[in-house]
């Protein structure tokens, strides 16, 4: 009767552990898909804030993403499909903090090897005024995303920012690859308050760094 | 004489144990030994694709081979005794005593240092005579391969999560493809710009830790155009597992039109670089701090 009673506990004991893990490998941000265009293209609109604001970390730095409705979803895990170009529109609202290896400051993988930043094309930017980027290492997409006039006014503080708030507008194509899950991340060390600044944020996934589902 | 030494000599008048084991064990090492050697052997890692790799394959084998006759040993004692020594019936006997045998310890102790001191003088001896045999060595090598004046710079810049390659004697122009020419000493300078990653180019047998602040020098020498495999192989955080590329041995004009290419290509992102320098300290040295 007694070993009967010490197997259940154990059984129970064991299967609480097998479901944290279960719950813990499963948890994560939603997956968001990038919109059709009638051209054939899909499209990306993303945002990157200085501080997300909310629960667990307000002050953690962070990408976010907007769903086909058009609402703002805090995640960087993003399903696009195969083999097509893919339009990517980043506000860009932090400051910048500069790049830890200024190579990373000129654009590769897109069309033409450009980013428009407001507008204007350019192969690169300033490796100082980096506040991030958005590389995709495994087919060699870097784009650099400039920071935001330290001075401006109306400075974005929780997010999401909206275009009323000081940003920069960058927008850049690169075509898909086959299928496969693909990590992305942003490589200006912008997770404040930690070693090299590649802690925190630059370590988890839904802030600066995610996943590019193709299928 | 010991009472288990008598044992294995089969007493006064048993089968003489200790001479069927030594014979069992030499007719089974006669056998597997050259199956390891001529048959297993080839198949042993990291291969042949440059100089560093052979000797570390030639290096493989023959520890494989030594383990060889000391692995069966153990084997054939084993099952000997579980066979040999086996008690019948259900009754709980206590076996002989053990004791020691001065000579019987005498000969391991001898033949164990010997084995250990030996490889010792055959593993820095393959060191010395391989140019480091694709370790890293610091910044100060004490083994260089022969033709090392003549050797083509390559810095291995790693960070989290990444691996550039930089090319002093090409402008210092930085890329993230890692291209060498065959038949051509190679000198990787591997540093990294943030927390300790260890650059892994497997088919070439290059292994070196790379850690900021440091220069850490490896030598190898590609015998053959193909492609390798390049990982980080300290845990250096979320990403470490994705911290991985390939590089191509190409043939010397491909490489010459390669570089040049990528030199024109990137003449305004070079001029952004810092100089080429053995190490770096980007500064602030904790961004966003």
């Amino acid at each position: 009767m007694r070993a009967l009673a010490v197997a259940a506990t154990l059984s129970v004991l064991v299967g609480l552990v097998v479901v944290y893990f279960i719950f813990f490998l499963e948890s994560g941000p939603a997956p968001i898909s990038s919109s059709r265009e009638s051209n054939g293209t899909a499209h990306l609109t993303l945002q990157t804030v200085a501080s997300y604001g909310h629960h667990p970390f307000p002050d953690w730095v962070s990408y976010m993403a907007k769903d086909p409705a058009g609402k703002w979803e805090h995640t960087t895990i993003f399903k696009v499909p195969a083999h097509t170009l893919i339009t990517v529109t980043v506000y860009q609202y932090d400051g910048a903090s500069g790049l830890r290896n200024s190579f990373l400051s000129g654009v590769s993988g897109t069309t033409g090897d450009v980013e428009v930043i407001n507008g204007k094309p350019q192969h690169g930017i300033d490796p100082n005024n980096a506040a991030h980027t958005f590389t995709i290492p495994d087919i060699d997409v870097n784009v650099p995303l400039p920071g935001v006039n330290p001075n401006a006014k109306n400075q974005c503080s929780v997010a999401p920012c909206t275009l009323a708030e000081a940003h920069n507008t960058i927008t850049f194509s690169f075509r898909s690859p086959g299928a496969g899950t693909y990590r992305w991340q942003c490589f200006v060390p912008c997770g404040a308050g930690t070693l090299f600044g590649n802690g925190g944020p630059m370590q988890t996934i839904g802030y600066m760094s995610g996943l590019v589902e193709v299928s | 004489m010991s009472e288990s030494a008598s044992v294995l000599r089969g007493g006064a008048s048993g089968p003489r144990h200790g001479v069927r084991i030594l014979v069992i064990w030499a007719v089974a090492t006669a056998i597997v030994l050259p199956l390891v050697i001529w048959v297993v052997g080839p198949h042993i890692p990291p291969g042949s694709m440059s100089q560093q790799t052979k000797d570390q394959h030639q290096v493989d084998v023959v520890l494989t081979a030594l383990a060889v006759p000391i692995v069966l040993m153990i084997w054939v004692y084993f099952a000997y005794a579980i066979t040999v020594f086996r008690q019948e019936g259900t009754a709980i006997v206590d076996g002989p005593p053990i004791t020691g045998h001065g000579r019987i310890q005498a000969t391991w102790l001898i033949a164990t240092s010997a084995l250990v001191i030996g490889l010792a003088i055959f593993g820095t001896a393959d060191l010395l005579t391989t140019g480091g045999a694709g370790g890293g060595e610091g910044p100060n090598p004490a083994a260089k391969p022969a033709d090392w004046r003549s050797a083509l710079q390559v810095q291995v810049i790693g960070q989290q999560w990444l691996w550039t390659f930089r090319y002093p004697s090409y402008g210092g122009v930085e890329t993230t493809t890692l291209e060498l020419p065959v038949n051509r000493e190679i000198e990787f300078h591997v540093t990294s710009l943030d927390v300790v990653h260890d650059f892994w180019a497997i088919e070439l047998g290059v292994k070196a830790d790379a850690v900021q602040g440091a220069d850490n020098i490896a030598f190898d020498k590609p015998l053959r155009t193909g492609t390798f495999q390049v990982r980080c192989d300290e845990l250096c955080g979320l990403w470490h597992g994705h911290m991985n590329t390939t590089g191509d041995v190409v043939d010397a004009s491909t490489f010459t039109s390669w570089i040049t290419n990528e030199e024109r290509k990137n003449a305004a992102l070079t001029k952004q670089l810092p100089p080429y320098a053995r190490v770096y300290y980007p500064t602030p040295t904790r961004n966003a701090t």
